[in-house]
């Protein structure tokens, strides 16, 4: 497969559980795997995987369970994670580097640096978070041509 | 100066052990990355980049491959656990172990690196 070949679009969905850290980064690898087919740069291929990563590992950590569906275009990556709650509930201070409310067994993991979404925004050109108890939503997209390629 | 010739295989016999992972002995290194935080290694961590930890769970196979990794050194003698090495030998992502602390492990590195 190459990008000449990728003619629509290639979609990955996958179920991500709560609290299942064993089985996290399974859709990043699985993303890896695809994106590296494509002969993307390098460069590239690791702000998609680890954008992908940091939004896994936020549904597994800190929500009810939910989803993330991946598709890639010739010029693009869309991702949208979604969870069914509990939500953000300081969206601004999450978005700081360092501020974390992850549980401890998740730290104990190394998890909860406070750096998942400020990582996510910082390799995605385009980054929607909306938010309520019911549930969480991010939009991210990478450009594959522009300021980066 | 880094020898950009060192492979994983080089730091074989000089005090680091081979755990899992060994499809990737070849892989170049160019430099190293102290640090037991995931989400800091993802944001700081350079390719090729030798990477030490005692964070030993089936994450951090994830981690080192998402960043590209040249491989995982698990420092201070901490029990790899059983995921983790079937994931890596499945990745082919080298763990190694090392019985002192992260910074003893820095040091051999750096001797390895500077020949």
């Amino acid at each position: 497969m190459n990008m000449e070949k990728l003619a629509a679009s290639y979609r990955l969905e996958y179920d991500v559980k709560a609290k299942d850290y064993v089985r996290g980064g399974e859709v990043s690898s699985a993303l890896r795997a695809v994106l590296k087919q494509l002969s993307l740069p390098p460069e590239l291929v690791r702000r998609c995987c680890v954008a992908c990563y940091e939004a896994e590992m936020n549904v597994i950590i800190h929500s009810l369970g939910g989803r993330l569906q991946i598709d890639i275009y010739p010029d693009r990556l869309v991702m949208v994670a979604e969870d069914s709650g509990p939500g953000i509930e300081d969206l601004d201070k999450a978005m700081e580097e360092g501020y974390s409310t992850a549980p401890e067994e998740a730290r104990e993991m190394g998890f909860g640096a406070g750096m998942g979404l400020p990582n996510i925004k910082a390799n995605t050109d385009r980054l929607v978070i909306t938010t309520n108890p019911e549930g969480t939503r991010l939009i991210m997209e990478v450009l594959f041509v522009g300021k980066d390629s | 100066m880094v020898d950009a010739n060192v492979r994983v295989r080089d730091f074989l016999e000089n005090g680091f052990h081979l755990v899992a992972g060994d499809g990737g002995l070849e892989n170049p290194i160019e430099g190293v990355y102290i640090c037991d935080l995931l989400s800091w290694v993802m944001a700081k961590s350079k390719p090729k980049n030798a990477w030490i930890t005692i964070q030993s769970h089936v994450n951090i196979v994830a981690v080192a491959l998402m960043v590209e990794q040249s491989c995982i050194i698990v420092s201070e003698g901490v029990e790899v656990e059983r995921e983790a090495v079937e994931r890596a030998n499945e990745e082919a992502m080298p763990i190694l172990s090392f019985p002192g602390t992260s910074y003893e492990a820095a040091i051999k590195l750096y001797q390895l690196l500077s020949k």
